[in-house]
């Protein structure tokens, strides 16, 4: 059986929930990558976008291998829960977000974070009341990415999630498994309609905070 | 609290060239005039404390900034200096009344410089909205009311006209005097280091020079 309306609630709890647990480390990543130069700079850049050209479904390999009952971090039990179906999506999305965060904290011009230490105020407060916040634009559009990357993804999720009814089915598994049902053709239409919808929504508020952004860093003309 | 005693004894590389300040000065209230592209304003960020380029020592107040050789380096914040940029660089994502306070002056402070900067009215403008004299006079507010021994300002009045200009010279002398803080201006205008500075310095070539920002 599958339930349209339970793969629609899944796939918008996996994709806010990714979209959250990267922000955190798309700013950290993103600010490194943007701000300082350190030896192994690149092959960390390079471990963290792999995903974006890795076929999803090898990075779901990856992962197994990684969580897998064997694995070195077996004993979280992860794999066919729907943790993992949020780890595959953040996995997959994190490249966007990464990139996102790193041309934001790169468009904050550093001269403000120097004026701001000037003034007495610390490096980490200058940081909270200066760069995050000029970024910060910037940083959500590549959230919106990420959210909208999540609710696509498929080939991680069924390596390291499965396609278990109610509880790792997203939306892109639920049309794939309707595919297969002679009866599925009127969920197959409604989960198209509404994956359209949530992906030009995305794309609107993506375009909106570029924009935000643009605004943000507008000085006197 | 002793004053500003500044020895600099540094050299400086930007923009691909190098400038050697050989500078010992009693005075409170300096002026270092040059031509653009001279160095005055990588001067300054080295005093500021925002610029790792130079290298040498830099004394003032009696401490020791800056010295390369025994791995000293000041950061911003306890050399207590009030740093206006050329450009003003107001952080854009806040008003100007917030730019004013960012340092934590209250309201009441805040009102009270931008009354006497002439920006009365403009508090809950954002940075954007303001002319370039606006924002140079938010910019100068922001580092006074930061409390600081030493005011660093880098061609500070460049965008001001005639009696503007002469009216923000006069806050710059009253809050000087008032807090007895002390002074180093960039500057091409000699009126204005002749009214600011007690002494003056003259970047010429690759070296500051004890001439007269005159000539």
């Amino acid at each position: 059986m599958v339930d349209p309306a339970t793969a629609i609630r899944l796939s918008l709890i996996v994709g806010l929930l990714a979209t959250c647990l990267g922000f955190p480390v798309a700013v950290a990543a993103g600010w490194l990558l943007a701000r300082r130069h350190f030896v192994g700079k690149t092959a960390l850049s390079t471990l963290l976008l792999a995903p974006l050209v890795l076929p999803p479904v090898v990075t779901g390999l990856l992962l197994l291998k990684a969580f897998g009952a064997r694995g070195p971090l077996g004993g979280l039990d992860v794999p066919f829960t729907l943790t993992a179906a949020v780890l595959a999506a953040f996995t997959v999305g994190l490249p966007l977000y990464i990139m996102a965060a790193r041309s934001a904290f790169e468009a904050v011009d550093p001269h403000y974070e120097e004026v701001s230490v000037s003034l007495g105020v610390s490096p980490w407060a200058t940081f909270r009341r200066i760069t995050l916040p000029l970024a910060l634009p910037g940083i959500l559009a590549g959230a919106v990415l990420t959210f909208a990357r999540a609710l696509g993804e498929f080939g991680a999720t069924t390596v390291l999630a499965g396609n278990i009814e109610g509880e790792t089915r997203t939306m892109a598994l639920a049309v794939y498994t309707l595919l297969e049902m002679p009866e599925g053709e009127e969920g197959i239409t409604f989960l198209a309609w509404v994956s359209i919808a949530i992906a030009f929504v995305a794309l609107a508020g993506y375009e909106l905070t570029v924009r935000w952004q643009r605004r943000r860093l507008e000085t006197r003309r | 609290m002793s004053g500003l005693g500044l020895t600099m004894n540094v050299r400086i590389r930007f923009d691909s060239r190098e400038l050697e300040a050989q500078i010992e000065e009693s005075s409170e209230h300096l002026a270092i005039c040059g031509p653009s592209g001279s160095g005055k304003s990588s001067l300054l960020r080295v005093l500021a404390g925002v610029d790792r380029r130079g290298e040498g020592k830099v004394e003032a107040f009696g401490e020791v900034w800056q010295d390369t050789d025994g791995g000293t380096f000041l950061a911003p914040g306890p050399r207590r200096v009030g740093w206006v940029p050329q450009d003003g660089l107001l952080f854009p994502h806040l008003s100007a009344g917030d730019n004013l306070g960012y340092a934590g002056a209250s309201r009441d402070r805040v009102r009270d410089m931008a009354a006497r900067l002439g920006l009365d009215g403009l508090l809950d403008r954002y940075p954007r909205k303001l002319s370039g004299g606006e924002a140079q006079r938010v910019a100068l507010g922001r580092a006074l009311l930061s409390r600081p021994r030493l005011l660093l300002l880098d061609e500070p009045f460049a965008a001001l006209d005639g009696e503007l200009k002469s009216r923000v010279a006069s806050v710059v002398e009253e809050v000087a005097a008032e807090g007895s803080v002390a002074l180093v201006l960039s500057t091409h205008d000699e009126q204005l280091a002749n009214r600011l500075a007690s002494a003056q310095l003259r970047i010429a070539g690759d070296r500051v020079k004890r001439l007269p920002c005159t000539g």
